[in-house]
């Protein structure tokens, strides 16, 4: 009974800290709202309210002859994306994101597979280490270095040498489309470092996805008479799919805004994220680079649209 | 009768570790076989040794007279249930049945027919075009069932498959189990960790310990004469008295399982040959029966099981109440020293 008694008497000597922490308890929205509320600001400042002046600017004219910004509002800036010369930089830039999430797609299937189905203990360690370390380093050092392995006189040219291979080399350089000069001044060079550089971000959800699938579902495939070749196009592929795309959305998205890579790497002709640097920077057309941005903020919604639809976001 | 599985003398080791150790068996073509012991004894082991996603390190497995040692899972006739059922996600409910038909090669229409049919069989007839998440636990059980025997297996390997339902759906599947395999005549290969399930169901059970089968038997002479004192003690429940209590009855060095419902408290019955005064230390009420525990002079303690009714709740025993244990000395099964250790 005094221990009833004493318990009732402590609610009326708490602190007024206290007193709120049981208010916030019985209110748990109301300490929701207190939690979310001031990153909810942020990004509405930083990324919606950005994204809508420049949604806003794209529509502001710009005086060719002056060089001038005037508020006038015009579609001007939307209808030029599909000139001739505009339209090239899209196709360009898209066609290039597509290669690099297909190519970085097939070149990380083996690899994820390995880490979620065999690699055990220090050898997954060190499989995560090797896969994810290059994303530690400065992103403009690695495509620069790969100015340099690419040159002509550079590591890459010299290990073909070595390999006997300088024919197969100097057959894809001709290859009119993706071929150039050195392999630092073609298509070729810059697909691979794309691919090198966002390689990493399509491992890992494929590794992921195929280390969620139980041993089990393989063992069942293999139990009803599924060769494992089968077993791997029934069940572990269309298991790894949502892994894929979601790997996809950053192979894809990331080369889709990339300014970096082809300044450094690559024949000449401008990517979406560099016209848009040369457009706002050298020139001053602010319209025109916001009409640019929007380009890879619609496909990417397009993208994201299509690969919701292969479960890509139950993977990440 | 033709032999189904046979394993002569079969390791599988693990490193160190003897998961399976020199096993011989042979399970006859039709019988509802099942292997019991608790987890890490190898009863799982010597399935998937059946299975052939594992590979024995020594000795040799025959599978309907075909000698499967090596042989990769695809190859052989025989088909498992298993513990998570191990549905494919993507796939719906009738592709999944089919699956087994359509990696052989059976054509579209036959082996959506054959699907449907086995899907009717284990009565889930209008939930083929469903994902086996939107099934529940009892639902995706069958169709586990159904999709290993729409294959019409000649073994068919089921690996703990009731438990994860609830108990009353674990009976009638023990049940539906049991007819299904009665009706397609397959020999039933069943691991299990539950004595009740494997005692109600099978024709022979295997008790496995340490890798090693302690007995093989049927239900009735493994539960009336266990061989030994694991059995006697995983098999129901049983005391097993040894040392200073069989020196007590003159029958030293030797030890005998007990069971608990053959003892009985304060009986005039005079049958009973064995008496002894002893001290109750607990009782716990079980609903058809009440347990005591009770303590033999030595020191030794007994368990005794006695039925309730509503005429014997008035003058039963407490905690602390001395009474008379009784049994037939016939109820005493000798035991043989642990099988492992030969």
């Amino acid at each position: 009974m005094t221990a009833i008694s004493g318990a009732s008497a402590s609610p009326a000597v708490r602190s007024a800290a206290g007193r709120f922490a049981d208010f916030l308890y019985r209110r748990p929205n109301f300490y929701l709202l207190l939690l979310l509320v001031p990153p909810l600001l942020w990004f509405g400042a930083v990324y919606i309210a950005s994204l809508l002046s420049l949604l806003w600017q794209s529509l502001y004219t710009f005086d060719d002859f002056t060089m001038t910004v005037s508020h006038t509002l015009t579609l001007a800036n939307y209808t030029q994306l599909f000139d001739a010369a505009n339209f090239d930089i899209i196709v360009r830039t898209v066609v290039m994101a597509l290669a690099v999430s297909v190519f970085s797609a097939m070149l990380a299937f083996p690899v994820a597979y390995y880490m979620a189905r065999y690699a055990t203990g220090r050898t997954k360690a060190f499989f995560y280490i090797a896969v994810m370390l290059p994303m530690w380093t400065s992103y403009i050092v690695k495509a620069y270095a790969w100015t340099l392995l690419l040159a002509k006189e550079g590591v890459t040219s010299w290990f073909i040498h070595g390999l006997g291979l300088d024919a197969v080399l100097q057959f894809l350089l001709d290859i009119p489309g993706i071929g150039g000069n050195t392999l630092s001044t073609s298509n070729i060079g810059r697909f691979f470092v794309f691919t090198y550089i966002w390689l990493p971000f399509m491992i890992l959800p494929i590794q992921a996805a195929l280390e969620r699938l139980p041993p089990s579902l393989l063992q069942a495939s293999a139990d009803l008479g599924a060769n494992p070749l089968r077993t791997f196009r029934h069940v572990i592929f269309p298991l790894a799919i949502p892994g894929i795309a979601a790997g996809s959305i950053f192979t894809f998205s990331l080369t889709l805004g990339d300014y970096i890579v082809p300044q450094l790497v690559g024949p000449p002709g401008l990517f979406l994220g560099s016209m848009v640097y040369v457009q706002q920077g050298a020139i001053g057309n602010m319209p025109m680079a916001a009409a640019f941005t929007l380009v890879p903020v619609v496909l990417i919604a397009v993208y994201l649209s299509m690969v919701k639809k292969l479960g890509a976001f139950d993977a990440l | 009768m033709t032999t189904a599985v046979e394993f002569s003398s079969v390791s599988r080791r693990f490193g160190e570790v003897k998961a399976v150790d020199q096993v011989s068996l042979k399970i006859a073509e039709g019988e509802f076989f099942s292997m019991l012991g608790p987890s890490g004894s190898g009863k799982t082991t010597c399935l998937r040794l059946i299975a052939g996603f594992e590979q024995p390190s020594d000795g040799y497995i025959i599978i309907h007279g075909r000698d499967a040692t090596g042989l990769p899972p695809y190859q052989r006739n025989v088909n498992t249930v298993f513990q998570d059922y191990a549905l494919f996600p993507h796939m719906n409910v009738l592709d999944n049945i089919a699956y087994g038909l359509m990696v052989k090669g059976v054509a579209k229409k036959e082996r959506l027919t054959r699907a449907a049919e086995a899907l009717d069989m284990v009565a889930l007839g209008e939930y083929g075009s469903r994902k086996p998440a939107q099934l529940s636990g009892g639902q995706r059980q069958r169709i586990a069932l159904a999709r290993a025997l729409v294959n019409r297996p000649k073994v068919l390997l089921l690996d703990e498959p009731l438990g994860a339902l609830d108990l009353k759906l674990r009976e009638q599947m023990q049940s539906e189990l049991k007819s299904l395999q009665r009706q397609l005549g397959i020999t039933f290969i069943f691991v299990t960790h539950d004595q009740t399930e494997a005692l109600s169901m099978s024709d022979r059970v295997a008790v496995f310990n340490n890798g090693r089968i302690e007995q093989m038997d049927s239900p009735r002479n493994l539960y009336n004469r266990p061989a030994t004192a694991f059995v006697a003690e995983f098999v129901g429940t049983s005391n097993v008295l040894s040392g200073s209590l069989t020196e007590q009855l003159n029958l030293s060095g030797k030890s005998f399982a007990l069971r608990p419902e053959y003892i009985t408290l304060n009986s005039s019955d005079e049958q009973q040959d064995i008496r002894l005064q002893g001290r109750v230390c607990d009782v716990q009420y079980q609903g058809a029966n009440t347990r005591y525990e009770i303590e033999l002079p030595g020191g030794a303690r007994v368990n005794a099981s006695e039925a309730n009714s509503i005429l014997s709740q008035a003058d039963a025993p407490r905690a602390g109440d001395s009474v008379t244990v009784s049994w037939h000395s016939d109820a005493m099964i000798e035991l043989q020293a642990q099988a492992g250790e030969r």
